[in-house]
């Protein structure tokens, strides 16, 4: 596994200011706060998405986006505002060391398949192992359905930057497959389970 | 290590063995770990705070003797009963029984909690059953102030129901919704502040109005409230605008602030009729949510101050009347948080992790608190405010984070508001897992 350098200053962000005098709550304590809507240890069951797993430089910079506002969000602007770069890699560390659950939820096999083979041509690349792993991208299998699709009409409506290759790559995809591709996609990544 | 920190603990000092020695005559069932004794830790009440405490602290430490008491074998959430009483859902899917904390170690048992004494550190219930502990948590959530208004009761609650405490008052309320004719008029008395959920009042007469509008268009929804503001307001009369005409001659809701006389002194549950101080009213459905305060067992454990509540320390949550017993939820005094089951969720948390480590004898962490309360208004509309805590310990306060948290904002596009209800019911999905799953 490829430990870079944010990675390692994450892992030691445990330890690195329960020293001071100013509060520092446990990675543990700041991540059981996120249950109620994300799930316990950040396993969703619904459509709020699941945290367990994501790669903790994901996980900052996601953060990092609803802070400054370019990445659009409901509540979640709101809220990351609330915590310091230290408590959000500690939060980092926590979530990336969890075991991910994915989400029990319908799906069609027959769009699954289709899905899986489009993931393979257009996605794998960096949404590894079916979706699973990602160093540097979201995770997506096992994410709820409805997430995954307000997701993708954010890519669509610039409220999410896209990195230039993913957008690339979807645009791709959208021109051969149109919008069931997208579904296919989906139920692909529903699929398992 | 938390286990192997306690047990040295334990080994290594005197002070140990007469917490073990109390442990041993509560809790004769030989352990996880068959030899030494364990730490016992016994939680009052069964709703959101108790249930969440209780599962966290199997979580957090294993080794401890975890039991929880709670009269009912199954709890009815508050949360999403305003969708029970619209008719939105069913009351099945807001019930929830207790296997999940048995999976996690917690021993159940459905008794109902009479006594705590502090001084000899015992539970006595109702089936004349005494609970030793080494750490009590009391999460007994709100009672109503029966004889705040007059003329309203236990009795007159089966007429006038408050549906504040989910399960037949809900399914009460709902009947008296589907018999009342079209052209009716229901009436919500709302409580003045503190109490159960905020914006609660608001989101039902929303619900209602929806049902009404869909199924009774010719009847009105009547708000009488005490108070002249209430939580998420601005963005209530803006989605009771949207979909209800507020504000219209033909507004399916009305509300009746403290200053507009709203504020209703006494009822009369064989006329239906309620009683202002200048003005008196006649509906059909009656909701009366009445003055709260904590539940029961907090006045006869004397675990409750001039205030009315329970003083806490933030951190950990233990009373600052009696030491070794924890209040959380409802019934205790953390504001700034609301009395909400996000909450109660979150301070049960902070809670179960402050006594696992004051149990091991280790200083607890600092705690992190947040809260978010969503409500729905109409179908794909839903709202929210949100706020992340900290501890000022000097205070001893609860504090939001300057510049974080706040409501949905005035100009949300629909397709905001229609996600924020889809987000409103995957965080009732996960919250209610996460306290009972």
């Amino acid at each position: 596994m490829n430990i870079t350098p944010i990675k390692r200053l994450l892992l030691a962000g445990g330890l690195a200011f329960s020293a001071t005098t100013l509060a520092a709550p446990s990675a543990e304590m700041l991540a059981n706060t996120c249950a109620a809507c994300h799930g316990t240890n950040g396993n969703s069951v619904a459509a709020t998405p699941s945290l367990a797993g994501t790669s903790a430089d994901y996980f900052v910079e996601t953060m990092q986006a609803f802070k400054d506002g370019t990445r659009k969000a409901t509540v979640m602007d709101r809220i990351a505002k609330g915590y310091t770069d230290e408590e959000l890699a500690a939060m980092a560390g926590y979530f990336a060391a969890q075991k991910p659950v994915p989400m029990q939820q319908a799906y069609t096999p027959v769009k699954a398949n289709l899905g899986k083979q489009l993931h393979q041509d257009y996605c794998e690349k960096c949404h590894e192992e079916g979706g699973r792993a990602a160093e540097d991208a979201a995770p997506l299998a096992g994410q709820s359905m409805l997430y995954l699709s307000y997701s993708m009409e954010d890519f669509h409506a610039g409220h999410r930057e896209a990195p230039k290759k993913m957008a690339r790559r979807v645009r791709e995809m959208f021109e051969s497959h149109g919008q069931a591709g997208i579904e296919a996609l989906m139920h692909y990544y529903a699929a398992q389970q | 290590m938390s286990k192997l920190n306690r047990r040295d603990f334990l080994k290594l000092t005197g002070v140990g063995t007469l917490a073990a020695a109390g442990t041993l005559a509560g809790c004769a069932g030989p352990g996880a770990n068959g030899s030494a004794a364990r730490a016992k830790v016994v939680v009052v009440g069964g709703g959101p705070g108790g249930a969440t405490a209780a599962k966290y602290l199997r979580m957090v430490d294993p080794t401890i003797d975890v039991t929880l008491i709670e009269a009912n074998p199954q709890y009815h959430t508050c949360f999403m009963s305003n969708e029970v009483i619209a008719g939105e859902r069913s009351l099945d899917s807001i019930a929830f029984g207790y296997d999940g904390l048995k999976k996690h170690g917690v021993k159940v048992v459905h008794d109902y909690v009479t006594a705590i004494d502090a001084g000899a550190r015992t539970i006595t219930t109702k089936g004349g059953n005494t609970f030793h502990y080494d750490r009590a948590i009391v999460s007994p959530g709100v009672d109503f102030q029966w004889d705040a208004i007059e003329g309203y009761s236990e009795a007159a609650a089966e007429r006038m129901p408050h549906a504040w405490k989910a399960g037949p008052q809900t399914a009460l309320l709902r009947r008296q919704l589907e018999a009342m004719p079209n052209g009716g008029t229901v009436a919500i008395v709302a409580p003045p502040n503190p109490y159960r959920c905020p914006p609660g009042p608001y989101e039902r007469a929303s619900l209602i109005a929806q049902y009404l509008k869909h199924h009774k268009p010719r009847s009105k929804v009547l708000v009488l409230d005490p108070k002249d503001k209430f939580s998420k307001q601005g963005l209530f009369t803006a989605g009771w605008k949207n979909r209800y005409g507020y504000g219209t001659g033909n507004s399916l809701i009305e509300w009746v602030s403290g200053a507009q006389g709203g504020k209703i002194e006494s009822v009369d549950p064989a006329n239906m009729t309620l009683q202002a101080a200048v003005e008196s009213f006649k509906a059909d459905v009656v909701n009366v949510i009445p003055p709260q305060k904590p539940g029961k067992i907090a006045f006869a454990a004397g675990l409750v101050n001039e205030k009315g509540w329970c003083p806490v320390d933030k951190k950990t949550f233990e009373s600052q009347i009696h030491p070794l017993i924890h209040v959380l939820g409802d019934a205790s005094d953390a504001t700034a948080m609301p009395k909400s089951g996000y909450s109660a969720n979150v301070q049960a948390k902070v809670c179960a992790m402050a006594v696992a480590d004051l149990l091991g004898d280790r200083t607890p962490g600092d705690p992190s608190y947040m809260n978010t309360c969503y409500s729905i208004v109409g179908h794909d509309y839903g709202i929210s405010v949100s706020v992340v805590y900290s501890l000022d310990e000097t205070a001893n306060s609860i504090v939001g984070v300057k510049g974080a948290g706040g409501l949905t904002p005035a100009d949300a596009s629909p397709e905001f508001l229609k996600r924020e209800m889809h987000y409103a019911h995957g965080w009732f999905a996960n919250i209610t897992n996460d306290m009972f799953g």
